[in-house]
Parts: C-alpha cells; sequence; structure tokens
C-alpha cells in the first residue's frame, strides 16, 4: 500500500475552509484520486457540497442514537458522494455543552479501529473547526494522522493572527512528531495588495503561499445548489483555480517547521501593508471628554 | 480504661442497646420512612413489573460488572520484569487502582500516578508528565515505565507520544529508557479493554521498528497472552502443562511473582515478570496464542500484522474439551505430543465429572463475569450436565453475546439460557428474582443478590459461588485455578459441594427434614 498523503486544513472561523477543502478535493478527485474527507467541526458541514445534503449522520450522532460508539458500523457513518469521496463528519455536542473536542478524538480513533484508513486512499483531508482551541482539534494532526497542515488565510487582519496562532499550535507537535505545515491558501477577500501581503506573511512564517484562490460568485452559486464550482460548472474559471490550487498540493514538497511570529512582528507587518495604523501612545486610554479638554487648551 | 482485647467490630458493635438506640433516636432527624414502607418498595422491586421498568434503564448502571480501562493497563504492565506502571491523570484513580489489587491479591502494588489537577485540566498534563517520568525512574529505579491514563487526561485529549517524547527531549529521562504506552480512556470498554490496549503499547514499543532479521518459529517457542487473569493459579497450570510437554514458552505479561511474594523480611518493588529481551524476541516464535480471545483484538490484529504470526484461533482453555483443544493445539504448533501425565489427569477430571455428575445434572446456575470467562464457564457447565440459566456479561458486545448463543443452543442443557450483553447487576437482580437459579456464579459483588434474594424468603435465595474477579471478602482465592484439567477440578469441587452444602442445610432441621441428612452422598 502506498503512502496516504493525510492533511488537515486549519484556519479562522467562516474564511472558506470548507468550501475550499470540498473544491479542492473535488479538483483532485477528478484527476482520479481516492480521497476521504473527514469533517471535524460539531456543525458537520464539511462534506455537504460533495454529497449534496444539508449534513449526514455523524458519527458522535450515531453513537449517541446507539448508545456507544462500540456497536456503530463503518458504513452507517461513511458515506460516498461526487467523484467517489469517502466522507465522514465526527460531529459533536450542542453549542454550550459537552466537549467537542473529545468527540473529535473517539470519531478519528473510531475510523482507525474501523479499519477506513486501510482502504486503498490517496489522500486524507481533515476540515477542522476555527482554530486548535484545545487537544482534541490537535488530534488529526498527532502522529500517524495528518503531516501536512494547510491554513486557509485571507488579507484581513484576524485571519492572519489567526494562522500565525495554528502555526503556534503545529510548533508544539512539529518538535516531536513529523507534522509539517505544507502552505497557507489565500481565499482572497479582495482587500489591497492581498497576495503580496499573504506571501509575505508566508516568507515570515518560514512557508510559501502554496495559491491564491480569486474571490468568485459561481462559487455561491455552486454553493446553492449543494455543490463544488467543479462538479457545478467544469467549465468556470473558478473551477480552473481549484484545480489548480489541487495540482499544487500534489507537487507539493515544501513541508516546514513553522516559524511563527511575535504580536510585534506581525503588527509591523500589518503597519507595513498599511492595514494597522502606526500606535500613538500619547491617545491611548484618553477618553473623549478628555482630548476635548486637550485641544482647547 | 479501654481494654484492646474487647474492641469490637461494626459487627457485633452495631447491634449493641447503645447503638441500638441511637439509629432509633437518629430515624426521628433523617425524617426516615417507616419499616412497612421499605419493605413495600423492596418487594415491589421483587416484581415482574418492576423487572421491565428496569430493563427500560438507558443512561443509569446500578452496580456494574465492570472496572476501568487503566486498571487492567496497571496489571498488564506490573507483569513486566523491573516495570512500574504509571498513570497519566489524576491521583484518586491511582489510588482505586492500587486498592482493589490490594483487597483481591493482598499485596502492595506499586503503581504510581503524575498527579493532575485543575491546572493540568486547563494547560494540559506535559509538565506533570516531564516532572513525573523524571521522578519516579530516580525513585523507584524501573527499567521500564509503562504510561497509561485515566480520563481526565483524555478528556482533554493529552498526547501521550508527544508529551513522552518531549520529555526525553528535555532530558527528563534517557532517550532510550523504555516508555511504552497505551491510550486508556475509562469511559471506553472496560479493564479488559485496558490490557489489551496496555499490551499493544508494548509489543509495539519495543518490536514495531524492529522486525528486520525476524523470522516466525525461529525460536522454537509459543507465546501466551493471558489476558485479564486474576488467577495466579492459571499463570502457574499452563506453565505446568507447557513444561510436561516440553514446550518453551514466553508469557507476555507475567506477573505470578510480583502478585504472590513471601513474607521474608525483603520488600519487593519488583519482582519476576516477562523481560524486554523476552519480548523482543517474541516476533520469532511459533505463534502467540491468547487465552482469552474477546478481550484481546488489538493484540490479535497486531501479532498478526505486525509480527506475521496466525494467532491461531482458541477458545479460553476451561473445562474438559477446550483444555483439551488448547493442548491439541499446541502439539500441532510445536510437533510436540501430548504426554501421558496430561492424558492420566485428563483421565481423572473425566472420572471426577462422572463421580459428580448425578448432583449437578439439571442444575441451574446464572453466570457473570468477563467474556471469555462467561463463556467458558457455560461450556463446563453444560459438560457437566448443569444448565447456564442467565448468562450476563456487562462488558460483551454484540458479536460475543451472537457467538455465546449460538454454543448454548447447541447443547441440550443451554436451551432455557437468556444471553445479557452489556447488562448489570441490578439487571441480573431482577432476572434472578423472577426466574431463580439454584446458584449464582460471579465474583464478590453477587453477594449483594444473594442478600436480597434471601431477604424475600428463604426458598427465594440464590447462594453465590465465587469465581471471577474481584473476590474481596474471602481469602486467598486468587491462588485458586480455573483453566485446564486442573482449574475444571478445582471449580466441580466447588461446583458440587455448594450444591451438598445447600441439601445439608435444607435437611438439617431436626426429626422433620433430616430424614435426607444423610452422611453419604
Amino acid at each position: 500500500m502506498a503512502m496516504i498523503r493525510q492533511c488537515a486544513i486549519y484556519g479562522k472561523g467562516g474564511i472558506g475552509k470548507s468550501t475550499t477543502t470540498q473544491n479542492l478535493v473535488a479538483g483532485l478527485a477528478a484527476e482520479g484520486k481516492k480521497i476521504m474527507i473527514v469533517g471535524c467541526d460539531p456543525k458537520a458541514d464539511s462534506t455537504r457540497l460533495i454529497l449534496h445534503a444539508k449534513a449526514q449522520n455523524t458519527i458522535m450522532q450515531m453513537a449517541a442514537d446507539a448508545g456507544t460508539v462500540e456497536d456503530l458500523e463503518l458504513d452507517e457513518v461513511l458515506k460516498v458522494g461526487y467523484g467517489g469521496i469517502r466522507c465522514v463528519e465526527s460531529g459533536g455536542p450542542e453549542p454550550g455543552v459537552g466537549c467537542a473536542g473529545r468527540g473529535v478524538i473517539t470519531a478519528i480513533n473510531f475510523l482507525e479501529e474501523e479499519g477506513a484508513y486501510e482502504e486503498d486512499l490517496d489522500f486524507v483531508f481533515y476540515d477542522v473547526l476555527g482554530d486548535v482551541v484545545c487537544g482534541g482539534f490537535a488530534m488529526p494532526i498527532r502522529e500517524n494522522k495528518a503531516q501536512e497542515i494547510y491554513i486557509v488565510v485571507s488579507g484581513e487582519m484576524m485571519a492572519m493572527y489567526a494562522a500565525n496562532n495554528i502555526a503556534k499550535g503545529i510548533c508544539k507537535y512539529a518538535t516531536s512528531g513529523k507534522v509539517r505545515l505544507a502552505g497557507l491558501i489565500c481565499n482572497s477577500r479582495k482587500t489591497d495588495r492581498e497576495a503580496e501581503l499573504i506571501e509575505a506573511l508566508a516568507a515570515k512564517m518560514g512557508t510559501q503561499m502554496i495559491h491564491f484562490v480569486p474571490r468568485d460568485n459561481v462559487v455561491q452559486r455552486a454553493e446553492i445548489r449543494r455543490m463544488t464550482v467543479i462538479e457545478y460548472d467544469p467549465t468556470a474559471k473558478q473551477a480552473d483555480e481549484y484545480r489548480e490550487l489541487a495540482r499544487k498540493i500534489v507537487d507539493n514538497k515544501k513541508f516546514v517547521i513553522p516559524k511563527p511570529l511575535t504580536m510585534d512582528e506581525l503588527e509591523e507587518l500589518l503597519m507595513e501593508f498599511g492595514i494597522l495604523d502606526e500606535e500613538d501612545e500619547s491617545i491611548v486610554g484618553k477618553t473623549a471628554a478628555a482630548e476635548a479638554t486637550l485641544c482647547a487648551a | 480504661m479501654q481494654n484492646a482485647e474487647a474492641i469490637k467490630p461494626g459487627y457485633p458493635l452495631f447491634n449493641t442497646d447503645e447503638y441500638q438506640q441511637a439509629f432509633a433516636r437518629k430515624q426521628v432527624f433523617e425524617e426516615a420512612y417507616g419499616k412497612e414502607k421499605l419493605e413495600e418498595v423492596f418487594h415491589w422491586t421483587t416484581t415482574e413489573a418492576y423487572q421491565a421498568l428496569n430493563f427500560q434503564r438507558e443512561a443509569l448502571t446500578i452496580n456494574p460488572a465492570k472496572a476501568c480501562q487503566p486498571l487492567g493497563a496497571v496489571l498488564c504492565a506490573l507483569g513486566f520484569y523491573k516495570t512500574l506502571p504509571y498513570v497519566h491523570g489524576s491521583q484518586g484513580c491511582v489510588a482505586y487502582f492500587r486498592t482493589y489489587f490490594n483487597r483481591h491479591f493482598r499485596e502492595p502494588i506499586a503503581a504510581v500516578s503524575d498527579s493532575m489537577t485543575e491546572d493540568a485540566a486547563v494547560f494540559g498534563g506535559q509538565k506533570n508528565m516531564f516532572e513525573g517520568l523524571e521522578n519516579s525512574r530516580v525513585m523507584y529505579q524501573p527499567e521500564m515505565i509503562a504510561v497509561s491514563t485515566t480520563c481526565m487526561a483524555e478528556v482533554i485529549g493529552d498526547d501521550l507520544n508527544a508529551f513522552i517524547t518531549n520529555a526525553k527531549k528535555d532530558g527528563r529521562v534517557p532517550m532510550d529508557f523504555p516508555t511504552p504506552f497505551a491510550h486508556t480512556p475509562s469511559f471506553v470498554g472496560s479493564h479488559i479493554t485496558g490490557w489489551d490496549n496496555m499490551l499493544e503499547g508494548i509489543l509495539r514499543y519495543f518490536t514495531v521498528n524492529a522486525m528486520e532479521g525476524k523470522v516466525v518459529g525461529s525460536n522454537g517457542k509459543l507465546n501466551i497472552v493471558t489476558g485479564f487473569e486474576s488467577y495466579l493459579g492459571n499463570f502457574r497450570v499452563i506453565k505446568r502443562m507447557l513444561n510436561e510437554m516440553g514446550v518453551a514458552y514466553t508469557f507476555l505479561s507475567d506477573p505470578e511473582e510480583i502478585l504472590d511474594t513471601p513474607a521474608d523480611g525483603e520488600f519487593r518493588m519488583y519482582a519476576g515478570g516477562t523481560t524486554q529481551d523476552e519480548i523482543k524476541d517474541a516476533p520469532n516464535a511459533i505463534d502467540t496464542l491468547l487465552l482469552q480471545p474477546w478481550q484481546l483484538p488489538k493484540t490479535k490484529k497486531y501479532i498478526q500484522e505486525t509480527w506475521n504470526q496466525p494467532a491461531s484461533a482458541i477458545n479460553i482453555p476451561m473445562g474438559l474439551s477446550w483444555t483439551d483443544d488448547f493442548l491439541m493445539k499446541v502439539s500441532e504448533l510445536t510437533g510436540q505430543p501430548i504426554p501421558e501425565s496430561l492424558a492420566r489427569e485428563r483421565g481423572r477430571l473425566l472420572d471426577m465429572m462422572t463421580d459428580s455428575h448425578t448432583w449437578l445434572h439439571g442444575k441451574r446456575f446464572s453466570v457473570f463475569g468477563d467474556p471469555d470467562f462467561v463463556t467458558g464457564m457455560c461450556q463446563f457447565l453444560m459438560e457437566l450436565g448443569a444448565e447456564p440459566l442467565h448468562v450476563l456479561c456487562h462488558n460483551g458486545n454484540k458479536r460475543w453475546a451472537k457467538d455465546i448463543t449460538k454454543l448454548l443452543k447447541a447443547s441440550p442443557y443451554g436451551q432455557d439460557a437468556e444471553v445479557y450483553a452489556g447488562k448489570d447487576l441490578w439487571h441480573l437482580r431482577s432476572l434472578v428474582f423472577s426466574n431463580k437459579p439454584d446458584f449464582l456464579i460471579g465474583n464478590s459483588y453477587g453477594k449483594f443478590i444473594q442478600r436480597d434474594t434471601l431477604h424475600k424468603g428463604k426458598e427465594h435465595e440464590v447462594p453465590l459461588i465465587r469465581i471471577g474477579f474481584p473476590l474481596f471478602d474471602r481469602h486467598h482465592l486468587h491462588r485458586d485455578t480455573t483453566l485446564g484439567y486442573e482449574g475444571a477440578m478445582h471449580m466441580l469441587k466447588l461446583l458440587v459441594n455448594a450444591v451438598m452444602e445447600k441439601l445439608d442445610q435444607e435437611t438439617m432441621t431436626l426429626g422433620e427434614t433430616d430424614y435426607a441428612f444423610d452422611l453419604v452422598r
């Protein structure tokens, strides 16, 4: 059996991780690659564009119904969608209760025990919620799981903060295991000099911007049909972009232990690109009234 | 002045007038229900209507017939030479494992925790792991530290592999110091799962990257894996039988010595156990026999996939025919004939079985315990002509239930048997009230069922025969044997004499029932 390449996609919430992942995976599938997507998000929306379904039966939901995860069978939770892509969702608790991180651990252990990884696969993609907030959400980047991490980012300040934090999380595991940062995927928000900025950020972190995905409304049109662009309109220019991203990932060789930026370095970079203004120490903590008095004086 | 000779324990102290009066006075403050109401509720809990409600329970377990994963992991680790069981997690859990084994084996048990507290729950337990590994190696001088986990570490998702590697990189323990590990969340599986996980972790640690040059069969030995085994006699009987056959063997986890140290003035923190060299050599064996296969799916998979050994399918060597099967499998694998001594031993067991069968024929037994034990016990009961009635296994899965149902239904003695997987002792209590067996076979916790059935009336009493784990309320039963012909002889004695004892009790009334109070049975 050839080595399965296991990739995890992280990034700030709402940045377009799930959309990007599914489109890129569809691109890979169109090239004949065999792929499994493991959704690691209690919202369980990592596979709907592949399955054309609102949400699939999640491992945790099925386990809760059956009483125990031991009574689950793999084919109850693993569904096959567009391009033969195998889809599973870990699922998790309702907002505000329980432990979603443990849900991810349980789900991945279940897949391992049930032999989901023993299939003839080229790629496994983990689509992980938001940030590496706790031990559970680091599960996909532990030893023997994902070894390539892609971070979805845009030219917005908070997205870059999050990307930098995720890089810190990767460092925790990179020193003891084989997990590496494989690149930043820029999902464009049409901010100024966006590509340049992300390239600069990537360079500082010691990685690369593997691809710049431009903004295109066809993504939304496909999404309301619960489809990827690749499937909805393979001739669209945006489909080419995702195929290009897929090709770059196939050929990717640049796997690094990231060098996360300090807060100061990150702010400097943002100022350089005019996203953050130079701090004026003299106005910190001054109320409007106080400022008015000062001006009057 | 207190007289040391006159100090009374709770019983009979609480029966003295002073305490009885105090209890009566307390009732007022406790707003307790009267005896009548208690009796009414008690009797309701013995009805079939209550049983129906009882079996609708979903979220609640009452009186579980299983323990948690790290307990099994600790027992497994104890079976290795100079190995310290180390539990990554909270202190109280490990105190529980130690007392549990103290009470069963009546031996001191060396096991440590890294004492995770609230800050570790927030920040992760890496710091605890660093200090814990460093301290335990320096303080207790083990040659291996076998790491398992408690629920706390599992809920927050601590990554053992990363933490242990980081601890080594940080110089807390030398890079080449053996630190096998297993994730053992207690909210999954039971003590038998933990045993399996820990063994797999240990085998993996020493052999996964050392398979080059290993040739199945080249050392001419057999590996024996017992699974969670609480009878010292079982280690001894399997070794004796293999010795008699002239078969060389390695037990993968062998706590026979550490759980049975003599009182000779020397404290032994470590004694006996499988050595690291034996583990490293184990892939060269002819095969690895798993004595409790239902317990050991992970170990089996590892042995088959990494060691390329068949891990030949056997049943637990309990009772007559499954001991036959075991010996024949050993003979087939090693080419060694079964010696006359074992054939004679078998003949003696068969002789005992025929001697006693009139007393055991048709007697009904309810059995609870770990899956392989329950299966083996039912098989032996049916060999004796006895009838398994309720067959309950809290940590058995659906596949186990299907398998044992097939076994029971294939015998005329198993036709009335009912199989319950994933049910607890409160379920079993209902079952024996509504369909009374002659005896109950299981661990010490079964005594509460005996008490409750007696309370309903002498004619409802179901006496407990203590076979299983844990056995806290009788001394030294853990030294007994349940496997092999020898184990079958021992169990046969227990069973048939329980029948005689009961008969004596029932026929002891002078001039009334003693027409059957015979000297010769």
